[in-house]
């Protein structure tokens, strides 16, 4: 009884120990030499790996933004797949450091699940797409349709919001994966497929002929995209929160991947801040003091990422539209480095 | 003389007695079993606290707020609860269950018996069918299915108009319903009360106590006749439901989707090939006499097969049987991938992702499979000791 009693003993400590290791995720990932990155692994222009394994995309490249600013190497990231479905339990279990997978900030995941939302890194919002050749125009003329719908997401809630608000009636066939969802819809099974606008156009990519369907001009929810970490580590949330601003700072300060190395000398206050030749801001956040020249000179600033991922250079053509600067009439804006 | 001296088992010390200590030592490990579990939930719940995640079941009595495709009972995406979900989803699993059983049961049986058939064709095309199915995974025949049905069926605009109203398209199946009125849940009550009387009254013929087809007319009388009697007093009027093109759909009526025609076809066609080969070895296990002496008699051979070797061969059948009824039901979340419905999508789908719950969401979802599974093991354990060979 004694010896079954220490051995219940010193299973309990070993339990506490292993669950209050992880106090600071930036040393921990200092100490690994690696980030560990939930990402979608399906959706291009978001996060999707190349046959070669090579990851691209919008969130793919805010974790190698941190990755540069940590390591100055945006190479020492792992990536993870993540399904809509496991994405929040394999971050509040410590499997991976930053969540950045198209997730949508709302109050409860802010509150609930035991996470923080970083910042918004891309504001998108639900749209359906429809066959060309059912003569649609509006969202509001699909009362009685069938809609395909992927689970996990806040697309369900939404969608039964909208119908019933402008009272339509409405069916819907919930998939747990993307493509059945979306081959469901090529069949004609369903009148129309919903999900973030932003989804919407690279999974008319992947249809057999894009050209027969449409995106209909109705965005019917909110959908704030931004990367999540676990509540309670402040340092870290820092960290992920300022590589965005950082990201649009730059951007907004015109300092590029290609002239990064020329605005050093720069003059301008701002931008000597930014790339800190004066100041250390970058180590008030456990950084280096050149933490923004190591993104910029290894990722780009946020307007160069979107072009590449989803904008004008890449196949998604996705116009900045929201996601635009405040000063170009969008939303992205960041607070000041000072 | 000896009559003081004990008699009877020399005396051990308590510790060393076989009895005691195979008591205690059986005490201690259940304590300690009950301790570990115990303080494994502590734990869990601590560490939810600790990462500010919510817990318990107040979830259950919240407005749901999503849609589902099929809903045996009522349910409205505003005004039903996560609990209202729940027992959907569990309707359709139980549902999908029942069919499947049934059916899988009849495919297995017929190509059991077809795989011992003295014709050439059916025995090797029995055998190929039970080769070819159960060796290629059941996740990729349910896509298989799913595939097939959405495109052998016809697109919505080239619905097929079935004679007496109804549709039919890749949409699934659309029939007309009959409305029953104010008088639905009477009407209801009478069907249950006319099918439970016609099974005593067949329970009753089978023991002779009463004549055979006395009994058949009067349960025809009772199945049919209860729930007209019903509807006449109480007051509602027969109307047909007739389903209806809208622009994008057809509307009214009753209607079978195609999720679940191709998750009851892959479950049916999976198990019964399982089921066929547990047949198969039953019926061999019944010694050749047995046929030899039956056909002696100079019984038929659907004779022979029915009433000397099946009867025989169940008592070796039953058994795996049951775990395949088991696996038929588990098999079924799998419904997940085709957009069926079912526990699994509903609860620890949608459920679980609104509301972050997973330890909660998942462990009802595990209780649940068990006693669905405790459960049909019991029947078929009580049909089981039925069966069994009564030693008299």
């Amino acid at each position: 009884m004694k010896r079954l009693l220490t051995i219940l003993a010193c299973a309990s400590l070993a339990m506490t120990l292993a669950t209050a290791a992880s106090a600071s995720t930036l040393d921990d990932v200092k100490k690994r030499g690696m980030l560990n990155c939930g990402a979608n692994g399906q959706l291009p222009g978001f996060g999707i790996p190349d046959s070669q394994g090579n990851w691209t995309g919008l969130d793919v490249d805010l974790c190698r933004a941190v990755a540069a600013a940590v390591f100055n190497d945006p190479t020492k990231v792992k990536f993870v797949a993540l399904t809509a479905k496991d994405r929040f339990t394999t971050l509040q279990s410590g499997d991976v450091d930053v969540l950045a997978r198209n997730t949508t900030w709302t109050s409860s995941r802010d509150s609930q699940l035991g996470l923080n939302a970083t910042a918004v890194n891309y504001y998108d919002g639900q749209g359906f797409m429809v066959r060309k050749d059912l003569k649609v125009n509006s969202a509001l003329e699909l009362n009685d349709a069938t809609i395909c719908v992927q689970q996990g997401t806040t697309t369900e809630l939404n969608l039964a919001d909208y119908f019933r608000a402008n009272k339509m009636r409405l069916k819907t066939v919930t998939f747990l994966q993307l493509e059945e969802a979306t081959s469901a819809y090529e069949s004609g099974r369903c009148n129309a497929f919903t999900t973030d606008a932003s989804q919407l156009y690279s999974v008319r990519l992947k249809l057999a002929k894009p050209d027969d369907h449409v995106v209909l001009p109705e965005i019917i929810s909110k959908e704030p995209l931004a990367p999540f970490v676990r509540h309670g580590d402040d340092q870290w949330f820092d960290v992920v929160k300022w590589v965005h601003f950082a990201m649009v700072n730059a951007e907004e300060l015109n300092v590029t991947k290609a002239n990064v190395d020329e605005q050093v000398k720069s003059d301008n206050p701002e931008i000597k801040r930014l790339l800190g030749t004066e100041g250390n801001y970058g180590e008030q956040l456990g950084l280096t003091k050149d933490w923004v020249r190591r993104i910029v000179k290894n990722v780009g600033n946020y307007g160069e990422v979107f072009d590449r991922n989803v904008g004008q250079g890449s196949p998604l053509k996705i116009t900045r539209g929201l996601n635009a600067l405040w000063t170009k009439g969008g939303l992205q804006y960041a607070p000041p480095i000072r | 003389m000896t009559m003081g001296v004990e008699s009877g088992p020399p005396k051990v010390p308590l510790l060393r007695d076989p009895k005691l200590r195979g008591l205690l030592i059986q005490i201690l490990l259940c304590v300690a079993l009950a301790g570990l579990v115990y303080y494994l939930v502590r734990a869990a719940a601590a560490n939810l606290e600790r990462s500010h995640m919510a817990s318990g079941f107040g979830f259950w009595n919240q407005p749901a707020g999503f849609d589902i495709s099929q809903t045996l009972i009522d349910y409205s995406s505003s005004a039903s609860t996560y609990g209202r979900a729940f027992w959907i989803g569990l309707l359709n699993t139980l549902l999908v269950a029942c069919i499947g059983i049934v059916l899988a049961t009849i495919v297995g049986f017929l190509i059991g018996i077809g795989r011992l058939s003295s014709n050439w064709l059916v025995a090797r095309l029995a055998t190929g069918y039970v080769h070819l199915v159960r060796n290629v995974p059941l996740l990729l025949q349910l896509l298989f299915w799913y595939s097939m049905v959405l495109t052998a069926l016809p697109d919505f605009r080239n619905s097929v108009h079935l004679p007496g109203g109804g549709f039919l398209n890749n949409k699934g199946l659309f029939l007309p319903a009959p409305e029953l009125g104010g008088a639905g849940p009477m009407v209801s009550a009478a069907v249950l009360v006319g099918i439970a009387g016609a099974i005593a009254l067949a329970l009753a013929a089978r023991r002779k106590w009463l004549d055979g087809r006395v009994a058949a007319g009067i349960g025809v009388l009772l199945v049919l006749g209860l729930p007209l009697a019903a509807l006449l007093v109480g007051g509602g009027t027969l109307t047909i439901d007739y389903p209806q093109m809208s622009r994008f759909n057809i509307r009214g009526g009753m209607e079978l989707l195609p999720e679940l025609v191709a998750l009851v076809a892959a479950l049916v066609v999976y198990t019964g090939a399982f089921i066929a080969e547990t047949v198969r070895a039953g019926i061999m296990a019944v010694p050749r006499g047995q046929s030899e002496a039956a056909l002696a008699l100079g019984l038929s051979r659907a004779l022979t097969l029915r009433r000397v070797i099946i009867p025989q061969s169940m008592r070796v059948i039953i058994p795996p049987l049951t775990s395949q009824y088991l696996n038929l039901t588990k098999n079924s979340s799998l419904a997940v991938a085709i957009g069926y419905p079912d526990l699994v999508q509903i609860f620890t789908g949608t459920v679980l992702n609104q509301t972050g719950q997973a330890v909660e969401i998942v462990a009802i979802t595990m209780a649940v499979y068990l006693a669905i599974s405790l459960f049909t093991a019991l029947l078929m354990n009580l049909y089981n000791a039925r069966m069994a060979l009564r030693e008299r």
